[in-house]
């Protein structure tokens, strides 16, 4: 079987004015579909740009990208569109919903650029909700959602086209610490149906529910690693005192 | 995307800051609104210019005395005297393209009944002259054949003649002095109201050709010959065949200049028409010019909303909306909001000109045309000034978008 992402020697410079600066210098790496990845590094060592072209928002400037068995690197961007559409669903630090549109509505998203009709729709969007825990939650706007909330819908927009990769961009950047653990047990749970889940967090705290973590620094991986003491986010949870609750829940800032 | 879904969240966004969308609006609606009532008062002229003409008679031809040049002095049109009610006689028997011909001499005279007195054109005519201009009695009728030849003293009032001299009572009858010459009315005309030069038809007095000319203006000539040819078709031939006839009559050899001209009624009419429809193109493209600033507010909005949806664009690239996707989006927003505003701006042109109507009392004439035009423009603006922003949004990275503040 081909693994699920396999990058050979990827570069991505960017030319401002005279200037060309490397952010990726020749990457290779390998993901086979079902691993629970974390992406680390500092500012500027190249995460957010791989994650860029990871999840086909951008192109590399050399190498070779096969997502699923295809070269996705050399595609125009209407085809990197359908590609982002079927077989990658993203999770942001900021949630990235849309305003004043319902929680159904915002996962309803995706499958709208797919020409679904419209009972298939909600049918399809209301079964993801389900799965992240927020079924009765569908006509709530999100601002009458915290933040955990918020980004439990973020995630069930992510799951609507039953993509097999999840791309999590610091998914618990904005959230508590309890809240953070619960958003890693449901990418824990997602991660044992079968999807591959890829998260870039600076925090070692959240890297350590994923079973494999790899260090950026300078456009290179410094390395990659099993992650030894691998945590179940489910029993941390139950650990944890009960005190910062649903209701303490941070807001969105 | 289907159609019907694109429109659907283009109407949410716009309902989502409905003040915004209602201002945007509210240039196209003024811009389409303006047009109709416009077209509809350059219309409504032109419908009454059209029935006024109609009410000279179409199929009308006016024979006026020319010009002469003496000691080489150029004397202005209708100087000679040289039209007689002969003339008038032999158009109607030998020309075959007219039906009727009727002399008219003019003089502005006082006319005074009992102890009222009012200023007012008298004409002198014959009995054709009513059927030549198609005009009707509402009492009494018209003097004869025999009046005109027996220069009977008889005359015909019209109505506004009717109402200073004797008010509401009935003329026919009465007895009207005319330069002290004593007449009879035997007939009141109904009522024609203004020309299309603006003058009071019904201001008028008509008496026999004959009696005019010899009992109050001592004159043998005549001013004019109302002639009707028998048919508007006919109007052309019927203006050759009087040029040659009244050649002869007058023994004008070719070369030299007449002394008549020969007007057809219907250059008059062309060119009343042609004027009122240089007022409706007047009206219309004055109204036009606020419909392209209605269509700039527009785009300045839309320009204003791809801003502030800038994260929204990119969270909708990054779910797997392509370009043409987004672009379709923004243009739709642009096109609803300007096909509203036609909506609503016809229904503002067309009450408007109602109140025209009602108040001003213009006529007005709302045509089914000016209302599709209007509304075929109104989309179009959208489409046109919604382009530039919506190919803006659709050309955005969506990882820059996604960054977006």
């Amino acid at each position: 079987m081909h693994p699920l992402i396999q990058i050979e020697n990827l570069w991505k410079i960017y030319q401002t004015g005279e200037i060309e600066l490397a952010a990726l210098k020749g990457v290779s790496l390998s993901i086979s579909g079902g691993e629970f990845v974390a992406i680390m590094g500092p500012s500027g060592s190249g995460k957010s740009t791989m994650m860029h072209i990871l999840g086909c928002l951008d192109r590399p400037t050399r190498g070779r990208y096969l997502l699923d068995g295809v070269d996705v690197g050399g595609l125009g961007p209407n085809d990197r569109a359908q590609i982002r559409n079927h077989k990658i669903g993203f999770v942001f630090q900021g949630f990235n919903l849309l305003h004043r549109t319902t929680a159904i509505e915002n996962v309803e998203l995706p499958i709208l650029y797919d020409g679904l009709s419209g009972r298939e729709r909600s049918a399809k969007a209301g079964e993801a909700l389900e799965r992240v825990g927020l079924g009765d939650r569908r006509y709530h706007y999100p601002n009458q959602l915290s933040g955990g909330q918020q980004q439990r819908v973020a995630i069930a927009r992510a799951l609507v086209m039953r993509p097999p990769l999840i791309l999590a961009d610091e998914p618990t950047g904005n959230l508590d610490t309890r809240t953070s653990i619960e958003i890693m047990a449901l990418f824990q749970e997602l991660n044992r149906d079968g999807i591959t889940i890829l998260v870039v967090t600076h925090e070692p705290d959240i890297a350590r529910y994923a079973q494999r973590v790899i260090n950026f620094r300078d456009g290179t991986i410094r390395s990659d690693q099993p992650v030894s003491h691998h945590a179940d986010a489910r029993e941390v949870l139950s650990k944890e005192p009960v005190e910062s609750s649903k209701e303490t829940e941070g807001e969105t800032p | 995307m289907n159609v019907l879904m694109v429109f659907k969240i283009a109407g949410r966004a716009l309902a989502r800051n409905t003040m915004r969308s209602v201002l945007t609006m509210l240039g196209i609606i003024i811009g389409v609104g303006a047009v109709i009532a416009m077209v509809a008062v350059g219309q409504g002229a032109k419908a009454q210019i059209e029935t006024q003409i109609a009410s000279i008679g179409s199929n009308l031809l006016m024979v006026f005395p020319g010009s002469t040049t003496q000691g080489g002095v150029h004397a202005g049109s209708g100087s000679v005297t040289t039209l007689t009610e002969d003339d008038a006689r032999a158009i109607q028997k030998e020309l075959s393209s007219v039906r009727l011909a009727a002399p008219s001499l003019r003089n502005v005279a006082q006319v005074v009944s009992a102890n009222q007195n009012w200023s007012t054109a008298v004409t002198g005519s014959t009995p054709e002259y009513f059927v030549v201009r198609d005009w009707s009695f509402e009492s009494g009728g018209s003097f004869t054949q025999s009046d005109c030849d027996g220069a009977t003293k008889v005359a015909v009032v019209g109505k506004t003649v009717s109402t200073n001299l004797f008010g509401s009572q009935d003329p026919i009858g009465q007895i009207i002095r005319i330069q002290n010459v004593p007449f009879k009315v035997i007939g009141l005309l109904a009522p024609k109201g203004q020309s299309a030069m603006g003058q009071d038809q019904d201001d008028t007095v008509i008496v026999p050709l004959s009696t005019l000319q010899k009992r109050i203006m001592g004159v043998t000539y005549v001013q004019a010959i109302m002639v009707s040819a028998n048919s508007p078709e006919e109007t052309v031939t019927a203006e050759g065949e009087i040029q040659r006839l009244l050649h002869q009559r007058h023994h004008i050899p070719p070369g030299q200049d007449d002394d008549f001209t020969v007007r057809n009624m219907t250059d008059i009419a062309a060119a009343a028409e042609a004027s009122s429809q240089i007022m409706t193109l007047l009206l219309g493209s004055i109204a036009s010019v606020s419909l392209i600033v209605g269509g700039i507010g527009i785009m300045n909005i839309m320009l204003v909303s791809v801003t502030e949806r800038t994260r929204e664009i990119g969270i909708r690239m990054a779910v797997g909306a392509r370009s043409r996707d987004i672009l379709l989006q923004f243009l739709v927003e642009a096109v609803v909001l300007s096909l509203a505003g036609g909506v609503l701006g016809v229904i503002l042109g067309v009450v408007s000109s109602r109140i025209i109507s009602a108040f001003v009392h213009w006529p007005t004439i709302i045509s089914l045309s000016s209302i599709l035009l209007a509304s075929f423009f109104s989309a179009a603006i959208g489409v046109f000034f919604g382009l530039y922003p919506a190919r803006r949004a659709a050309s955005l990275d969506p990882i820059e978008a996604l960054r977006y503040e």
